[in-house]
């Protein structure tokens, strides 16, 4: 009989709390063996490939592409006999009913993401939600909290007086306080589809996630928080005691504080694929419907946290030019038809970088950084050159790692594998190491010019706009020609506007005329 | 590599090339000279079961099996080199990643999974195997080894002359702990009281993210003669050498020479642990001139050239290392939880009044509820 095993995403570092599936490598149907590549997976701190825990056959991709989802998730489902001829109880470290395998594996039978399932405290409303509605409880190998905390526990009531007769420990006191808790399931588990627990695959949005109990249900009890998180309530003016608690253990968390502060009718809005506004996924939407509240996380944050940095520590200058890239265009032209460059793609971007490399290779102080804890100037010795990219997955900056020893062909193939690398959301956190200097490329909008903010690290960046047919100047009379606008932001603390000049000047000089490159090569 | 500095190559012993090739060095060519075709095919063995058991381990934390592990990839010569080199009376104070020389001890290999899955502070009796537990503290434990070796030397057992009885104490740590307080105290204490201790460092050029370059400006080993004790560099993916660099520092403590400074330049060709990710702080670059010096391809290389590592040999080989990789896989699997009680176990070596009371409330408040224990 087919024996179907689920593998629930682990942890990959210490205590982290989620991951996104960043590419499947198999596909339903596949065969897979113990230890083979499944997936890739993007946390907080790197891309880690995971490996399958079954040797069968996948039947279920349960998670898409491009979502994040909480350690203890099911992510795959295989089918661990498919040919049907090993008995039931044969597949590898499956329990008899339960065959989700991962974290939680070693936990309770019962759904270990559902430590109130066992509750069998004497509660005085039915339980209103399905079980595995139930929020947190993964629990992180060798480390994590248990599936069912201690206050949950049902106590004889008769054996509760001499145990805190006996002692006075925290233990006594969390247990002594569990009888008089009632109905700790009610709105605990209604919560249990709060934003932070939502599936994000789910295809609707869900009204009947909104809390309906009232706090009253919980009422009759000291809220349990942490110093922090009692804090925060105070501090946003949040009464503890009537915050639903989703923690181990019903303590209040502090997501919990900001989802009441929220409002207790924020819906959990869900994406489906095909959706048209995929930015709003996991997102929450007021209650008036007018704004909707997507919390900040994978790319978009990092891009955030860089960009606050660079704006904020180094001081940026930018410096313009216009120039005629007529020859540029011929020459692009020509290299098009040359059979040397066949194999790739000619672009003018192609054609700035080579002039910012020339450019660079003038002035090398431009390519530098500055370490601010050592008090030093770094200059590097190598243009590891960062093309901006707008992806999928948001803004990156992989960079051609040693283009200053490019030639040209070479370095057209060093732009189409990093651009290709890129659309297809591959880049790796070593992509994106140790740039030394940026472009760009705003042109591909249509757009003129903006004034760049450095990639972190890097002391210059170049926006190379659209080329346009445009009136000009040349030869003294004016003709058509194909003109374009190029910024160049640098950071003011080692780079003087009298070398970002020179730098912008160079390239400049190149586009309008690339046989200057000859001059300077 | 650099010719000055902490990477320089200058003054590391080899005996055995990335080519396979073996080369003589007058003062530790004679130490592997009774290893014959058989021997070398045992360090090749061990090398391969202990690698196919870290890929194993890896593998098994990147399915929820694990909270965390740290991998010993590329390190295999050094410590197989260095544990083999061992008598059965020696004692070994380990950091946290030299599996390699945990499995030169006898320790079945699944042992040490059980600390890194969370259901043990340790996992085996020390004593059994003379292979203290794992110290995840940077350091530490090279002032509990220089501590153990004082204790020896007060039993009387070194320089007897007798080669059961006379013993030594080795403690393993990296590049990142000689920047530790601790380190430097254990080789003060090790130096002036003359203790029999081998301090076996493994340079494996990363502290975490922290390269060697960071952490200081001569070669580690230059430090030992600052503190009276004597250092040795070996090439530590070069097994052999390894082992003799090591056999003469053992030899040395349990005589009554005192203690050595042994510097295995080797490589962390894995991250530190399962939770790092070494592409964000080096190049894959570097990781390619490493990759073409692994401790087991240059054996095997020198094996296949002598004409000693028969096809026969290797599909043996290759059916016993997949047999340990499902072995560790049921054997973490089926590991339970260990009962709560269990942490009232090993606090002291003795019964102690305190703990003995907290046990029994414990057991009482246990017993206060349905289902038993506290799971």
């Amino acid at each position: 009989m087919p024996s179907f095993q689920q593998f629930r995403l682990p942890d990959a570092g210490e205590g982290l709390t989620e991951a996104e599936i960043a590419a499947w490598h198999v596909a339903v149907g596949d065969t897979v063996a113990i230890n083979q590549t499944i997936v890739e997976i993007e946390t907080a701190k790197s891309l880690v490939d995971l490996p399958s825990p079954f040797a069968g056959v996948v039947t279920r991709l349960l998670v898409e592409e491009g979502t994040t989802v909480e350690v203890g998730t099911p992510i795959i489902e295989i089918d661990t006999d498919p040919t049907g001829d090993a008995p039931a109880d044969a597949a590898p470290g499956a329990g008899p009913e339960v065959p989700v395998h991962g974290p939680t594996s070693d936990a309770d039978p019962v759904q270990a993401g559902a430590p109130v399932a066992r509750h069998a405290s004497p509660s005085p409303e039915p339980s209103e939600a399905p079980e595995a509605e139930e929020p947190g409880g993964a629990v992180l190998v060798g480390y994590g909290t248990a599936a069912a905390p201690t206050a949950r526990r049902a106590r004889f009531t008769s054996a509760e007086g001499d145990v805190d007769a006996g002692a006075a420990g925290p233990e006594a006191t969390a247990a002594g306080a569990a009888p008089v808790r009632p109905a700790t399931a009610g709105p605990g588990a209604s919560r249990g589809s709060a934003p932070a627990a939502a599936p994000a695959t789910m295809p609707t949005v869900r009204p009947g996630a909104v809390p309906t109990g009232e706090p009253a249900a919980v009422s009759g009890r000291r809220a349990l928080a942490k110093p922090p998180v009692r804090k925060l309530a105070r501090d946003l003016g949040v009464d503890l005691d009537s915050v639903v608690p989703t923690g181990p253990g019903g303590i209040v968390t502090r997501e919990d504080v900001l989802a009441h502060q929220a409002g207790a009718e924020a819906r959990v809005l869900a994406t489906y694929p095909g959706d048209d506004q995929p930015w709003l996924a996991s997102g929450t939407v007021s209650p008036d419907g007018r704004q909707t509240r997507v919390p900040v996380k994978s790319v978009r944050k990092r891009t955030a946290e860089a960009m606050v940095t660079s704006a904020f520590t180094a001081p940026h200058v930018t410096v313009f030019q216009t120039v005629d890239v007529t020859r540029t265009m011929k020459l692009v032209r020509r290299l098009r038809e040359d059979k040397e460059f066949a194999d790739v793609r000619v672009t003018p971007l192609l054609i700035a970088a080579k002039a910012l490399l020339l450019a660079v290779r003038r002035h090398p102080d431009v390519n530098a950084s500055w370490d601010e804890a050592a008090q030093e100037i770094v200059y590097k010795h190598y243009v590891n050159l960062g093309i901006a990219a707008a992806t999928p997955r948001g803004l990156v900056v992989p960079n051609i790692k040693d283009a200053h020893r490019l030639g040209l062909h070479d370095l057209a193939e060093g732009l189409a594998a990093l651009t290709s690398t890129a659309r297809a959301g591959k880049v790796t956190p070593r992509d994106m190491s140790d740039g030394t200097i940026t472009i760009t490329n705003v042109g591909v909008f249509g757009i003129d010019t903006g004034t760049p903010i450095l990639n972190p690290g890097e002391a210059a960046i170049l926006a190379f706009g659209a080329i346009r047919e445009q009136p000009w100047v040349h030869k003294g009379k004016i003709k058509v020609r194909h003109v374009t606008q190029l910024a160049l932001s640098v950071d003011h603390r080692l780079v003087d506007g009298a070398l970002g000049s020179m730098v912008l000047a160079d390239v400049a000089a190149v586009l309008e005329d690339p046989a200057q490159a000859l001059v300077w090569g | 590599m650099s010719t000055s500095g902490p990477l320089t190559d200058d003054g590391l012993v080899q005996l055995l090339t990335p080519a396979g090739e073996r080369v003589d060095h007058p003062g530790y060519s004679a130490r592997v000279a009774h290893l014959d075709a058989d021997a070398l095919r045992g360090l090749y063995r061990d090398m391969v079961l202990v690698r196919r058991f870290d890929t194993e381990a890896t593998a098994l934390q990147r399915q929820g099996e694990l909270g965390l592990w740290a991998q010993s990839l590329g390190q295999e010569a050094a410590q197989v080199g260095s544990g083999r080199a061992l008598a059965p009376q020696d004692y070994v104070f380990p950091s946290y990643r030299e599996h390699g020389v945990a499995h030169t001890r006898g320790l079945d290999l699944t042992q040490l999974l059980q600390l890194f899955r969370g259901v043990d502070h340790g996992g085996w009796d020390p004593e059994e195997f003379n292979f203290h537990l794992y110290t995840l503290v940077i350091g530490s434990h090279t002032l509990h080894a220089t501590g153990y070796a004082m204790g020896v030397q007060r039993d009387g057992a070194v320089g007897t002359g007798d080669p059961e009885r006379d013993t030594a104490v080795v403690t393993y740590f990296g590049d990142g702990a000689t920047a530790q307080g601790d380190v430097n105290e254990a080789l003060v204490f090790a130096a002036v009281n003359n203790a029999p201790l081998v301090l076996f460092l493994q340079n494996n050029q990363w502290a975490i993210s922290e390269p060697t370059t960071r952490q200081a400006r001569v070669p580690l080993a230059a430090r030992g003669p600052g503190f009276g004790v004597p250092s040795v560099r070996v090439d530590g993916n070069d097994v052999l050498a390894t082992y003799a660099v090591t056999a003469e520092a053992l030899e040395r403590a349990r005589s009554g020479g005192g203690p050595t400074l042994v510097e295995a330049f080797t490589y962390r060709m894995g991250a530190h642990t399962t939770s790092d990710d070494p592409s964000r702080y080096r190049s894959a670059a570097e990781e390619d001139y490493w990759r073409q010096r692994d401790p087991i391809d240059r054996l095997e290389k020198h094996l296949a050239a002598t004409g000693e590592l028969s096809e026969e040999f290797r599909a043996g080989l290759a059916a016993e290392a997949d047999a340990l990789g499902e072995r560790v896989r049921t054997f973490v699997r089926a590991l339970g939880r260990p009962a709560t009680s269990t942490m009232f176990d090993h606090v002291y070596a003795t019964p102690h009044s305190v703990v003995d009371a907290e046990r029994a409330w414990f057991e009482r408040y246990e017993a206060s509820f349905a289902g038993g224990e506290h799971r």
